[in-house]
């Protein structure tokens, strides 16, 4: 007795005989004997719920998470309250086991849905139209510079040191099989884009940077929109990890971005160890038919009743199977759904209140820090994430505060040689006054 | 016929969220403000996004009504082929949900994440065992991400022994993704027409596979669910001019510990979690879609890869043939979770998913094929393609029929695909439903054949019980209207 399979031997020999065979082997009579496997599966004896859950609680506690360590990581992956309420409304089994909308009047929950994710997200990013979502912030980058590779017939895209590491490696991934030139643009003393050193414009599809960057600086984008613009056809595509900042400082949309793009984790969804996160995508309207991704529509039924379908599909690889604008099948439509309700349950009074609070948050960790002796790497804004500066042999410090519970930020030197003793710091509503105190205390002792 | 499962129902409207709320309503609880103020730049501060405020039971009634108008595997029988929309176990999202694996950060130290890395290195090495490929990635997201991959794998392969070339050859019933994953790593399709029993041709893979093919992208039980017969001398054309073959593992709920793929000649083999192994669809994702490959191609399979050393769990970055990067971080870990929870529970029992899955959709085939034209009558797999050949005299076509299924109760098959039958009806019952059901759904369809012949005038209204009725999507693609 398996409790997923409800066949009892009766309907097994009901459904042969119907069939017309005798037993189950002789259904697989097309498979050639060439083809089978030498022996059984080789796994586990099943286990029962109840062994399972044993199982799995021992690999949970093999992990360090809050409240037993105290964790000041971002760098793409935040830690921030999501509600109760959201994580029930998830559970519904008709969101939750529900798939593509295919037949829209079966389906109008998904797609209302999502019809109003694309809309937040455009008033979030300040921009006109959004997809129904992508993978994660990484592969949206690279889907985005494809896109202005698309537009513009331009093979050379130009992309930020300051942007994720790993999702510029991610880009190097998407963009070598067909030989696009990625050129990088350096940072500066103060934690931004170097765009000077870009040269010739007219070279180049599109100008990538992020915004808050890597380091947590927040970059000019309004001096980047001058000089990207100065040529009409380079596309200034603007990423980010964290969106929350744009409770507080102004969005990609206000400083004219053709493209916006980036990681949505930050908004209601769990960190889970990187994955699944959510592929935000978003650009100006008349870009509209040249973007990657699902796109859901408003329209009327026969009775003139508003209702929405999956809509501009000749885009998509069902229709164009070897030119369409991407591969992308499916969405991130769980998450996308969560970021949703999180957006809704915040409200704009809501995420301005929390951005603003996790920005005092990192700017009296900052404070504390320097009086603690440190030096904070880059004078520049910033809005939950910030870069310090250890002494030489800094690898000590950080491993005496993790041996005390404390996951003291990101260590940068693997990803910037350049960047010994420097550390990339985290601070969101989740950490508290009294932890990062304890914090400063541990580092000064 | 008995009572059908579909009623009318309480159905409640709700208004778009921004129809709806109050400035100044939140429903969130903010943590005390424990720290002062601090400045903002002026020329960086901006207004805050325009979102509506609400209640939070203005938000839970919101989304609970949303959700009743949503049909899920829970809501009824979903037969939608190519999806395997099997069921979607419960204690999958306690599992998914346990703090260590549901908050914990990507980038901890590797000494503070042994639980995860274990749970990825044991996935790993069950998938292997089910494939029969040794060496699998998680990192892909979703099947498309895994086609993608699988390709950059190729082609990486293929560079290394000096060589770049231009094209590749996709069967006429393959997926959609196929060949637009191909496009991207730089390669021009060739589509290759199945033959008259619906399955590949030996001579036509060698009448088009030469020196400048990287290879063959196959779907195996391919989509008319049938298996491919000549598998083995087809990827034995396709290897002796150099080739690699790429298996579209989609439709792996039929095969599990029955086929060995190294056998059938495929070199890589994506896996949807989502599909064979009963990870929650979401409304479209998210998925994940895994890479196995055999050992000649494991060096250059994504980073970082966990491995295992002394005891010890570990992320390496030393594969210096590596394609390099697909995920920021290591794939839909959640979705690896649910999957590992899944084949752990079934154990040593996976391949009767299989060998159920394979005898329901025989069983729905022989109760139908008299009332709807069988597009190939021969044995199936897990699924089967009908199409509305027979209903055509009356008028009713193959949406007016998965528009009348609603009605009944039940989730429509995927219609209209694979693009080499005309009209297809395409079903997939996997293994998780009951021959009561299935019993149910075989009555309603054969209500259906007779309505067609009856009364066919009543199918272009339907369905008349969903909340909305059919949606003008002419209108909305020629007026896009993509926000509020």
């Amino acid at each position: 007795m398996m409790r997923y399979l409800p066949h009892t031997s009766d309907d097994i020999a009901a459904m042969l005989q119907k069939v017309g065979v005798d037993n189950v082997d002789a259904l697989f009579t097309s498979i050639p004997e060439s083809c089978r496997r030498d022996a059984p599966l080789d796994l586990p004896a099943p286990l029962s719920e109840w062994e399972l859950n044993a199982h799995m609680s021992e690999l949970a506690a093999d992990m360090a998470v809050a409240p037993q360590y105290k964790v000041f990581l971002g760098a793409g992956s935040y830690d921030h309250y999501i509600p109760e309420a959201i994580k029930h409304l998830l559970m519904r089994s008709e969101v939750f086991t529900a798939y593509t909308p295919y037949q829209p009047e079966i389906s109008q929950g998904t797609l209302q849905t999502i019809y109003e994710y694309q809309t937040l997200i455009t008033r979030l990013l300040g921009m006109e139209v959004a997809n129904a979502s992508m993978y994660d912030g990484a592969s949206g980058l690279a889907e985005a510079l494809l896109m202005a590779i698309r537009v513009t017939r331009r093979k050379k895209v130009a992309v930020s040191t300051a942007i994720h590491p790993l999702y510029r490696r991610v880009v190097a991934t998407y963009l070598a099989p067909t030989g696009y030139e990625v050129v990088e643009i350096p940072y500066k003393a103060d934690g931004r884009s170097d765009l000077t050193a870009l040269g010739n414009l007219e070279e180049f599809a599109g100008v990538a940077l992020q915004s808050p960057n890597f380091f947590g600086c927040l970059e000019d984008l309004k001096a980047a929109d001058e000089l990207i613009h100065a040529d009409k056809k380079t596309m200034m595509v603007v990423c980010f990890s964290e969106p929350l900042a744009y409770g507080l400082y102004k969005s990609p949309g206000s400083f004219n971005a053709d493209i916006a793009c980036g990681e949505g984790q930050s908004l209601g969804i769990p960190r889970a160890f990187g994955g699944p996160g959510l592929g935000v995508f978003a650009a100006k309207k008349k870009y509209v038919r040249s973007m990657p991704g699902r796109l859901i529509g408003q329209s009327v039924d026969k009775d003139g009743k508003r209702g929405f379908v999956l809509t501009l599909a000749t885009r998509e690889q069902h229709i164009r199977r070897e030119s369409a604008t991407s591969n992308i099948c499916s969405n991130q439509g769980l998450c996308a759904t969560s970021a949703t309700m999180y957006m809704a349950i915040l409200g704009g009074t809501g995420f301005r209140e929390l951005a603003a609070l996790n920005h005092d948050k990192a700017e009296y960790l900052k404070a504390e820090l320097q009086a603690a002796g440190l030096k904070i790497a880059f004078d520049t804004p910033t809005f939950n994430e910030f870069v310090v500066q250890f002494p030489a042999g800094s690898q000590a410090t950080y491993q005496q505060l993790l041996d005390n519970n404390f996951v003291a930020g990101l260590p940068l030197e693997p990803y910037y040689p350049e960047l010994a003793d420097h550390y990339l710091y985290c601070v969101t509503e989740t950490s508290s006054k009294a932890d990062m105190d304890a914090l400063v205390k541990e580092i000064k002792s | 016929m008995k009572e059908p499962v579909g009623t009318t129902g309480l159905i409640f409207n709700e208004p778009l969220l921004w129809e709806r709320g109050a400035k100044g309503r939140s429903g969130f609880s903010l943590p005390p403000r424990d720290v002062a103020s601090s400045h903002v730049a002026d020329d960086l501060r901006g207004d805050g996004p325009d979102f509506p405020d609400l209640s939070e039971l203005d938000v839970v009634r919101h989304f609970t009504r949303l959700s009743q108008w949503n049909f899920g595997v829970d809501s009824g029988m979903y037969p939608l082929g190519s999806c395997t929309m099997k069921y979607n176990p419960k204690t999958n999202e306690r599992q998914a949900g346990l703090p260590g694996l549901a908050v914990s950060h990507p980038l901890l130290p590797q000494e503070l994440s042994q639980g995860a890395l274990k749970m990825m290195f044991d996935l790993q090495h069950y998938l292997a065992e089910i494939t029969g490929l040794p060496a699998v990635t998680l990192q892909p997201a979703a099947g498309s991400q895994g086609e993608l991959t699988g390709m950059m794998v190729i082609n990486a392969y293929l560079q290394s022994k000096g060589e770049k070339r231009s094209k590749v050859l996709i069967p006429d019933t393959a997926h959609g993704t196929n060949p637009a994953s191909a496009t991207l790593c730089g390669l021009k399709s060739v589509a290759v027409k199945s033959n008259e029993q619906g399955i590949l041709s030996t001579e036509k893979i060698a009448e088009l596979m030469d020196e400048d093919t990287a290879g063959l992208m196959v779907t195996n039980p391919n989509t008319l669910g049938l298996f491919e017969e000549d598998i083995q001398k087809v990827t034995e054309i396709v290897h002796a001019k150099g080739g690699l073959v790429y298996g579209d593992g989609a439709n792996m709920n039929a095969i599990m510990g029955i086929v060995d793929i190294q056998k059938l000649g495929v070199d890589v083999l994506h896996l949807n979690l989502h599909k064979t192994f009963s990870t929650p669809h979401g409304g479209g994702g998210p998925g994940s879609g895994p890479i196995c490959v055999t050992e000649a191609l494991e060096p250059f399979l994504p980073v970082p890869r966990v491995i295992e050393k002394d005891g010890k769990y570990l992320l390496s970055e030393d594969f210096p043939q590596s394609v390099g990067k697909l995920h920021a971080f290591y794939g839909n870990f959640g979705i690896l979770v649910r999957a590992y929870s899944y084949i752990l529970t079934m154990g040593a029992d996976l391949h009767k998913a299989s060998q159920y899955a394979v005898l329901n959709a025989n069983y729905i085939k022989e109760s139908l094929k008299d009332v709807y034209h069988l597009a190939y009558d021969r044995p199936c797999m897990h699924e089967c393609v009908f199409n509305d050949k027979l209903q055509a005299a009356h008028k009713v076509t193959t949406l007016d029929i998965a528009k009348r299924l609603m009605e009944y109760g039940f989730h429509p098959p995927t219609i209209y695909f694979p693009l080499v039958v005309q009209g297809a009806i395409m079903v997939e019952p996997t293994e998780t439903e009951s021959k009561e059901t299935i019993d149910a759904f075989i009555d309603t369809m054969r209500t259906i054949a007779q309505e067609a012949r009856e009364n066919p005038e009543q199918f272009h209204e339907a369905p008349q019980t969903t909340k909305v009725k059919r949606l003008d999507e002419t209108a909305a693609a020629r007026n896009p209207c993509l926000t509020g």
